[in-house]
């Protein structure tokens, strides 16, 4: 018979937390970056192969879409790496009591969006817009 | 692997609408999920207005009320209304607490009263918590020695006895584990807040010597490592204990006997 019981509702009731937020943003950061890493090779491997496969490389990531994904991708690096400083935390026991585990997420949120700012602004008053 | 959606069987559909009496000025409608296992029919969720004038300050004060005035057929666990069995547990206005210790104003709106999440559910507010139980019994929460019985008690210092504050207190309601979407989706496996917090409440007793089998049993990839610091765990207990800094502190012991 206990096959037939239903399953109580779960992610479909459960309210957001905060906590849980943060948690599933890490991995999707994570994924995102491990897909970021292949474009990276996809781009190393263009500019090897010559300069042609390389413009074409180049425009596809300069394109609208590019630009947009890279700006993702940089903040999926930031807020990884915050994060993750945060899991080295908590692995030696420290910010687990809710205000702490509330002001350090919020730091890393704050932090990774600052930091994609910054590095978008230096990246391009050094580079330029190209 | 995780699994989002619910089954066919546990599609939750609409239910019927009870009305408050007459006269009744002073309403809170519940929103509670009702399953009958002997009708064959989905899961439903069935609303009452509630006279608050002749209902007490609790959620459970309200589900009594639905029971005796309304609708006798409601089913749910309770026992002792003062927050110390941990019967009443469910799922309310989206986070899982003790019926009884949850204060029907803390909640604005419709208030939405489901069963802990994740469960087979026997009936109506009613899960089956025998999984539950069996991984409590896994952890074998028992003092566990091998010198021989002294005189008298064995003996514990202050300090050391204040090392069980915050694990002893567990009522095994089953709130954190419910909570925690890495027990969602691999409770067969991870053991969940819960019986891990207890399981480090017989880890750091003075008096225990079992310790290196107990973490030996917890030496595996699910049964201890699922925990990814989610924390809703922390966030939902209605104790106010720390199942997630618990844990955290199992895991340390595991890399520090390894030193």
């Amino acid at each position: 018979m206990t096959d037939q019981r239903p399953t109580s509702p779960h992610i479909q009731v459960y309210r957001w937390q905060y906590t849980m937020l943060l948690s599933i943003l890490h991995r999707a950061s994570g994924i995102a970056l491990s897909i970021g890493a292949l474009v990276l090779v996809a781009w190393l491997l263009a500019m090897a192969a010559g300069p042609d496969s390389y413009d074409r490389m180049q425009s596809l990531i300069g394109s609208n879409v590019g630009v947009v994904m890279l700006f993702g991708w940089t903040w999926a690096l930031f807020y990884h790496l915050l994060n993750g400083l945060r899991h080295l935390f908590w692995d030696i026991g420290m910010g687990f009591e809710l205000p702490q585990a509330f002001s350090t997420g919020i730091t890393v949120v704050i932090g990774s969006v600052i930091l994609t700012g910054a590095s978008w602004f230096i990246g391009l008053s050094i580079f330029g817009g190209t | 692997m995780a699994e989002f959606s619910l089954p066919k069987n546990s599609r939750v559909t609409k239910g019927k609408h009870c009305p408050a009496p007459d006269g009744a000025t002073n309403i809170r409608t519940f929103r509670v999920y009702r399953f009958d296992p002997d009708d064959g029919q989905n899961p439903r969720t069935d609303t009452y207005d509630v006279d608050m004038d002749t209902c007490g300050p609790m959620v459970l004060d309200a589900l009594i009320n639905i029971k005796s005035k309304m609708d006798t057929t409601l089913t749910f666990r309770r026992s002792c209304r003062e927050g110390v069995c941990g019967s009443c547990a469910m799922n309310i206005d989206g986070t899982n607490t003790l019926a009884c210790t949850k204060f029907i104003d803390e909640v604005k709106g419709e208030i939405a009263v489901y069963p802990l999440p994740h469960q087979s559910v026997i009936k109506d507010l009613v899960p089956n918590q025998s999984h539950f139980f069996a991984q409590y019994r896994q952890i074998e929460p028992w003092l566990k020695v091998d010198t021989p019985p002294p005189a008298r008690e064995r003996l514990q210092s202050p300090e050391d006895r204040e090392r069980l504050d915050g694990l002893y207190e567990c009522i095994l309601c089953s709130c954190c584990s419910t909570a925690c979407p890495s027990y969602w989706w691999n409770s067969d496996r991870y053991l969940g807040p819960a019986a891990l917090l207890q399981s480090y409440r017989w880890l750091v007793d003075s008096r225990d010597e079992d310790a290196g089998n107990r973490l030996d049993q917890l030496e595996d990839p699910f049964r201890l490592y699922r925990c990814h610091t989610i924390m809703n765990c922390t966030r939902t207990c209605p104790k106010g204990l720390n199942p997630a800094k618990a844990i955290a502190e199992i895991k340390k012991m595991m890399v520090l006997r390894q030193v």
